[in-house]
């Protein structure tokens, strides 16, 4: 623990040094080493945990309608987050970076809404031609 | 104002002819990740390729479930394990999450010592990580005798819908074999800290350059995107 804090003052003093050298000279910091205490990634850990087993909670109390789905996709895009944030260091990354690999991803939601249309359609058309189903 | 656009023309360094050239103009000090290597920046494009990889494989598994006619069969009992004389729903998923955000918590941990060029942490909490890894692909392919056993296969299953057995087969088996690349590349990473490669700079075996401590954290990047992405599935295949 006391490792992890000296660490944590380490590390601002980097950031202060990097800071400085980045003001004088006029240029961003070349390369920032990513180090943050270790309770920090305990604590995600412990979070990650906890969000799981609420998760899972979910089923086995064989939640339904609404209050399932929303409970499921907070609960995963929590998860998501704190990997991607902490576990991955995306907090720390310049945004430049950050925008480029986290915007993409979100376009895949307009190709989600196509197929919920496609899927529709198909269904439509097997009801109409097949029967309600067996 | 004209003079300065000549000035800054006739600054222009001189290019060599034809491809060359080409490759010159498009490389040369163009950056757009400032502070970030190479490598890393590789491997999160690599990563954003991959997020559309399995992206594409959810969104044909939910096409698939939204227009069929006949009924999904339902997860919560399809995954369930027979344990004490009750049937426990999903447990064994359940077990597997747990198994897989640990390997990503212990490989954490890893880039934290590995920057902290405590070899001996960084390599064992590595191998920790790889250990974790083979559990979690081991309860995989225990997973996929029981329901082989069972009678699901990608044309049908014995309980609903024919798209059940492909798009399980294909999700999991996809996920799976990223696992295995990650514990054979967490092994291959361990080896190179355990044996102080990074601290003494000895040139790597396929690319001949000097390695460091990044290279862990670059590991560590695909490792928690193959976490993440068992949290997508976990979410859309099992819970749904």
């Amino acid at each position: 623990m006391a490792e992890a804090t000296a660490n944590g003052l380490g590390q601002h003093h980097l950031n202060a040094g990097h800071a400085h050298d980045a003001a004088t000279a006029g240029v961003a910091p070349a390369e920032v080493h990513q180090e943050h205490p270790i309770k920090l990634y305990l604590v995600v850990w412990a979070w990650l945990f906890v969000l799981s087993a609420c998760s899972y909670m979910v089923d086995y109390f064989g939640l339904h309608g609404y209050l399932r789905w929303s409970l499921i996709l907070i609960f995963m895009m929590l998860k998501a987050g704190l990997i991607v944030a902490v576990f991955m260091h995306m907090a720390w990354e310049r945004l430049a970076l950050t925008y480029a690999i986290i915007l993409p991803p979100i376009l895949v939601l307009v190709f989600v809404a196509m197929m919920v249309l496609e899927a529709d359609y198909t269904l439509l058309t097997r009801v109409t031609f097949f029967g309600a189903g067996p | 104002m004209s003079e300065t656009t000549l000035t800054h023309s006739s600054q222009t360094e001189p290019r060599p002819a034809g491809w060359q050239g080409i490759a010159a103009d498009w490389s040369s000090d163009q950056r757009a990740f400032k502070n970030v290597s190479w490598g890393k920046a590789m491997m999160w494009i690599f990563l954003l390729s991959d997020t559309f990889i399995f992206g594409c494989f959810l969104l044909s598994y939910m096409t698939a479930r939204m227009s069929t006619r006949v009924p999904w069969p339902n997860p919560s009992e399809v995954f369930a394990l027979h344990i004490g004389g009750s049937n426990v729903p999903l447990i064994l998923i359940a077990i597997m999450t747990f198994v897989l955000i640990s390997s990503s918590g212990t490989m954490a941990m890893a880039v934290n010592f590995g920057y902290r060029r405590d070899r001996r942490k960084t390599a064992i909490l590595m191998l920790l990580t790889a250990l974790l890894g083979a559990t979690f692909v081991g309860m995989q392919a225990f997973e996929w005798t029981k329901l082989i056993t069972e009678g699901v296969r990608p044309w049908g299953n014995p309980w609903g819908a024919a798209q059940f057995g492909s798009t399980f087969f294909m999700i999991t088996g996809f996920h799976g074999t990223h696992v295995t690349i990650g514990v054979i590349f967490l092994i291959i990473v361990a080896r190179k800290v355990w044996r102080g490669d990074y601290d003494t700079g000895r040139p790597g075996f396929f690319t001949s350059r000097k390695g460091h401590y990044e290279s862990v954290e670059i590991m560590g990047l695909y490792w928690h995107f193959v976490d993440l992405v068992w949290v997508f599935i976990f979410a859309f295949f099992y819970l749904w």
